[in-house]
């Protein structure tokens, strides 16, 4: 597969790897050049501890991977960061700056903006509307200059050139009038993606981009976000499809029952005992690194339990 | 004439309470064996009431005015027997509106000792024409005041002692009960369905005219009529989920389109009871109650059957949804509907089951509500469906044994505000209480965090 | 049947300042639900806090443009205190704190405790406080007839009246109009869909819906002195009934749209007249008295109300493809 990548991504990606090659591989390891340091985050619901991070650094520019078993915190800890959920303890900086407490909309208007793993496309709403909303800095967005259209009419032109670039770029533009709610899954993920990208944020969390998605669309999300990281943005993701995680990850962070258990470059953190016992009872005797058995019948079965799961949840949140 | 006089106690005792220093002009009437009432109601040329219309009742050396109230209705107090007369204030009749005989004003009634007695003054249209369109205005003979009324030995007066404070726990003890067997049939739907039911409260109402049909209008026993009225309601509870809860569920329409539909039906049965059985108030019955007194305590022997009645009920209802299969699996359709479904219970069943015994519950709650307020009205449920809603919020939505407690708090703070703030205002201190609950505790109290993405 | 004096009665109703009011209610409630989804079942305690504030106010003896601040900065108040606990809440919540307080008001303002200032149950008499109104009038003293319509010039239930209140459903419509087309319209409308999406783009969603919920009921606001201004301020004519009709009168016209509201308000008084007067007509007083057909009326709206959100909640104007209830 990485024979059809461009040349410049595989550079990229050794440049990275070149940058972690001295990470020691354990839990909480100290990076070169983090973007996020996060320290004692943790979340209690009722009496069950969901996080409990003693530390954690996300190297700048990289494609950080956040796997583990279901259950193991990786959503929650997604949400605290982002600002989505307030966490019980801890503190964490994004680029040297203390987001603790720091609401949802702030922590996307400083620069890391996320996307959700049931997509939140605003389906009664057009694509171009979706990417304009999108876009930050709109002063047509203050009440009182909204109602003068000649105050925001240059700025609109702005964001929606941004925007079919974009879209263009993500092989949406031919849908741009659309309903977005008449969309694919997998184009909802893509739209998703091209919204956050409106506001050229430095940092882009993912949370399971590849869920739901055909596997006609894989490849093409997949190259997006290497070439994201070509651009220097960050990329911080949850997946539970391996071979993604195998196959684009500069590192990897491992979660179970709330803790990262081990951290690593994604060929050799497979091995790590620790990940092997987190995924320990169902599946202890194989070998998570091992391709071959990933790609069949255990990452279906990986999967349909996840969207078993998935259903639980959306059936609770109703 | 009683029944006149209750109506009269019933809406304005409230009133009485907040003004002693206007008690002198705007005391509503209680007949006893030393005061007669005169009274009446007084209607522009659009037969709506019309307030703020001033009269003066002379008689037996003495001179009070009154004034007519939101719903028209006046009335004056004379401990004196004999001829009264009572002269209307044309200056304060609705604009454009004159008496119709104007040679009836002023007019002299007689009244009599422990009775009402009334006295009438229709009004027509200044300019003779038909009656002129006021849309909205007339919106209110269908506005209930949102009380609803007081039971005859609550306390009237603000002001704190400890005689007081007992007197007034009991009686918030009392209505708390009452008031729980509709809040947690309320509880119930919502935890089951998702659904927050507006038209709950007509529930209650169906419940309390049912009895009044009973035992007034086809002059059966009280008991008798109660139990009926609980069966036509729990039969009005299949009905509605049958006939449009259960098809809307189907239709997949989301539960906000289906709490405006509440909506709808509950302003549609609010009209359709005051289409059949008017506007003023309705008693169950009409024998004056024994009272009983416990040192401070004055309660009445009905009030205390409707509490062990009640406290029954409800502990069966808890024995049903802790102790037997189908409450197990009401509770578990309560927790997750998609679980449960998936665990092999029927949900639809017991949904449909939920209804019958919410609705059920309601009507009892009706009964027994409209035997201790001494009277029902179309407006009853209305009134008490926030009291209901604030209950099921403070104990945690959808947690039956939630709105039992929380029903409990609220009809202790809706009787003990009493003691500190105008009695006219106690059903906005339990409403406010809802409001601070929500800003101080709105996860813990309220249930489930929602999980993002 | 005097259908002259019948279709005359109804046809009154198309430009009525109650329907003028009505509509301007909506259009504040439109703000709230059909452009953020905000579900504000209390609507009537903002028309009834611009009522008691802009009557109060100049029963004190303040000028005109000083009691209609009055009465925008009550209702702005009363929406900030409901926004603080609620907007960060669940749709349904809202719902059941709106009502609550719309009722608390209610409460409040009949009670005899404030006899004083409200006039308790009976409310506030309109003369005491039509006077800065009516001498803002240009017209001075008289009736005017035009067609069959002879309504005075400038007192009570007058052409002057008739003028201002349809002056400011026009100008609302126009608010509206710039709203929905703006970027800030755009992200309601996102708030609307799905408010974490929106959350998640670095827009403060809370501040919006606040935002939202204080210029609809200050329009709500602006619609009680409307509706007050020919005829008295009374407690309990403003109540639960008072917003269920305004979300009937929304939803008959089409949540989201520019001019449901004004369509919805004409089409509910005008059919409500209509009914009401035919019935009044050819309905003997053996079958039905005058207040059965009222209630009558009344139960129509109910049923209508059930109809439209089960079956056309997207009301006469609205688009099926984007109606503003959430479908989940």
């Amino acid at each position: 597969m990485s024979a059809d990548q461009p040349t410049t991504v595989t550079d990229r990606r050794a440049e990275v790897a070149a940058s972690l090659a001295d990470v020691a591989r354990t839990p909480g390891a100290a990076k070169p050049d983090p973007i996020v340091v996060a320290d004692h985050v943790t979340r209690h619901f009722g009496g069950m501890t969901a996080v409990d991070v003693d530390h954690l650094e996300v190297q700048r520019g990289a494609i950080t991977a956040l796997i583990g078993p279901n259950g193991a915190g990786k959503t929650t800890l997604f949400n605290l960061l982002t600002g989505f959920d307030r966490p019980s303890t801890g503190e964490w900086t994004f680029d040297g700056r203390s987001l603790h407490g720091v609401a949802a909309a702030r922590v996307a208007r400083s620069g890391m903006v996320r996307t959700f793993q049931l997509t939140k496309a605003l389906s009664r709403m057009t694509v171009m509307e979706n990417m304009r909303l999108g876009a930050p800095d709109q002063p047509g967005e203050r009440l009182v200059t909204a109602l003068v259209p000649a105050l925001w009419r240059p700025r609109e032109k702005a964001i929606t050139e941004q925007a079919e670039e974009l879209l263009a770029r993500f092989k949406l533009d031919t849908k741009r009038d659309d309903f977005a709610g008449s969309l694919s899954g997998g184009q909802r993920k893509l739209l998703e993606m091209a919204r956050a990208l409106m506001s050229s944020p430095r940092m882009l969390m993912l949370d399971e981009p590849m869920a739901g998605v055909n596997p006609a669309l894989t490849q093409s999300l997949l190259g997006h976000i290497e070439s994201l990281r070509d651009e220097g943005t960050t990329v911080l993701f949850v997946e539970h499809d391996m071979h993604m995680v195998r196959h684009i990850s500069d590192w990897v962070v491992v979660m179970a029952e709330g803790r990262i258990v081990a951290e690593g470059p994604p060929e050799t953190v497979m091995q790590d005992q620790a990940v092997v016992d987190a995924y320990l009872g169902k599946h202890h005797d194989t070998d998570l690194g091992d391709d071959s058995l990933l790609s069949d019948e255990v990452t279906e079965q990986l999967e349909a339990e996840v969207r078993a799961e998935e259903d639980t949840r959306t059936e609770e949140t109703r | 004439m009683r029944t006149v006089l209750a109506v009269l106690v019933l809406s304005v005792t409230a009133l009485l309470a907040a003004a002693p220093a206007h008690a002198a002009a705007e005391a509503p009437c209680v007949a006893d064996v030393a005061t007669g009432c005169i009274n009446g109601t007084i209607r522009n040329s659009d037969r709506e009431p019309a307030p703020g219309v001033s009269l003066e009742i002379a008689g037996a050396g003495t001179t009070v005015t009154v004034v007519t109230d939101a719903e028209g209705r006046w009335s004056a107090a004379v401990t004196v027997p004999g001829p009264y007369t009572v002269k209307v204030d044309p200056a304060t009749l609705p604009e454009g509106d004159v008496l119709r005989d104007p040679s009836a004003n002023p007019r002299t009634v007689n009244a009599t000792l422990g009775q009402a007695t009334g006295a009438l003054f229709p009004l027509v249209a200044a300019d003779g024409s038909g009656p002129t369109p006021a849309p909205g205005a007339t919106g209110a003979p269908g506005t209930g005041n949102g009380e609803v009324g007081t039971p005859s030995n609550s306390q009237q007066d603000t002001g704190f002692s400890w005689d007081r404070l007992a007197q007034q726990t009991v009686s918030g003890l009392i209505f708390g009960i009452l008031l729980a067997l509709a809040s947690v049939g309320l509880s119930l739907i919502y935890g089951t369905t998702g659904l927050s039911n507006f038209a709950h409260g007509e529930q209650v109402t169906l419940g309390g005219i049912l009895a009044y049909v009973g035992c007034q209008l086809l002059g059966l026993p009280v008991v008798v009529s109660g139990v009926l009225a609980v069966i036509a309601g729990a039969a009005s509870g299949w009905l509605q989920d049958a006939g449009i809860w259960h098809p809307l569920r189907r239709r997949r329409v989301g539960t906000t389109q289906q709490m405006i539909v509440t909506i709808g039906l509950s302003m549609a049965l609010q009209y359709t009871y005051q289409f059949f059985f008017g506007g003023g108030s309705l008693r169950i019955v009409t024998t004056n109650p024994t009272t009983l007194t416990f040192g401070p305590v004055r309660v009445t022997v009905t009030s205390l059957v409707s509490v062990a009645i009640a406290a029954l009920v409800l502990g069966a209802v808890a024995y049903f949804l802790l102790g037997t299969r189908v409450g197990r699996a009401t509770r578990a359709v309560s927790d997750n509907p998609a679980l449960a479904a998936a665990s092999g219970i029927g949900v639809e069943r017991i949904i449909r089951l939920v209804w019958v015994l919410g609705a059920a519950l309601a009507a009892l709650g009706g009964v027994l509500m409209g035997l201790y307020l001494n009277a029902t009205s179309w407006s009853m449920g209305a009134a008490l469906l926030l009291l209901m809603f604030a209950a099921v919020t403070l104990g945690g939505l959808g947690a039956a044994f939630g709105a039992l407690v929380g029903s409990i708090v609220i009809g202790v703070v809706v009787e003990v505000a009493n003691l500190f703030i105008p009695s006219d205002m106690r059903y906005a201190a339990a409403l406010l209480i809802l409001i601070v609950v929500l800003l101080v505790r709105p996860q813990g109290i309220l249930g489930r965090a929602e999980r993002i993405g | 049947m005097d259908w002259n004096n019948i279709l005359t009665n109804v046809a009154g109703e198309f430009f009525a300042p109650t329907t003028a009011a009505y509509a301007l209610a909506a259009i504040g409630l439109n703000i709230h639900f059909g452009l953020t989804g905000l579900i504000n079942m209390g609507q009537a305690g903002f028309m009834l806090l611009g009522a008691y504030g802009f009557a109060i106010s100049t029963i004190a003896g303040w000028p005109l443009w000083a009691a209609v601040l009055v009465a925008i900065a009550c209702a702005a108040v009363f929406g900030l205190i409901l926004g603080i606990p609620t907007l960060k809440l669940r749709g349904d919540y809202l719902a059941i704190v709106t009502i609550a307080a719309a009722e608390i008001v209610r409460l409040i303002g009949r009670s005899t405790a404030l006899t004083e200032i409200t006039g308790a149950s009976s409310g506030l008499r309109g003369n005491d406080y039509k006077h800065t109104f009516q001498d803002s009038s240009p017209f001075g003293d008289g009736n005017f007839q035009l067609g069959p319509f002879d309504y005075s010039l400038s007192a009570s239930n007058s052409w002057w009246v008739r003028i201002v209140g349809w002056a400011a459903v026009g100008l609302a419509c126009l608010l509206v109009w710039l709203l929905i087309r703006s970027p800030w319209g755009r992200v309601l409308k996102g708030i609307r869909e799905d408010e974490d999406a929106v959350r998640s783009l670095g827009k403060n969603v809370y501040s919006y819906k606040m935002q939202a919920l204080i210029l609809g009921g200050c329009i709500g606001a602006v619609a009680g002195i409307i509706y007050v201004l020919p005829r008295a301020v009374q407690p309990d004519s403003m109540g639960r009934p008072m917003t269920f009709f305004v979300w009937t009168i929304l939803l008959l016209g089409g949540a989201a749209t520019v001019f449901g509201p004004v369509l919805g308000s004409i089409i509910f008084w005008a059919s409500l007249m209509l009914i009401k007067s035919v019935m009044r007509a050819g309905v003997p007083d053996s079958i039905m008295r005058t207040e059965q057909i009222e209630q009558f009326g009344w139960i129509v709206v109910g049923v209508t109300l059930m109809l439209l959100i089960i079956f056309r909640p997207q009301g006469i104007l609205g688009d099926k493809k984007e109606l503003a209830i959430d479908v989940r």
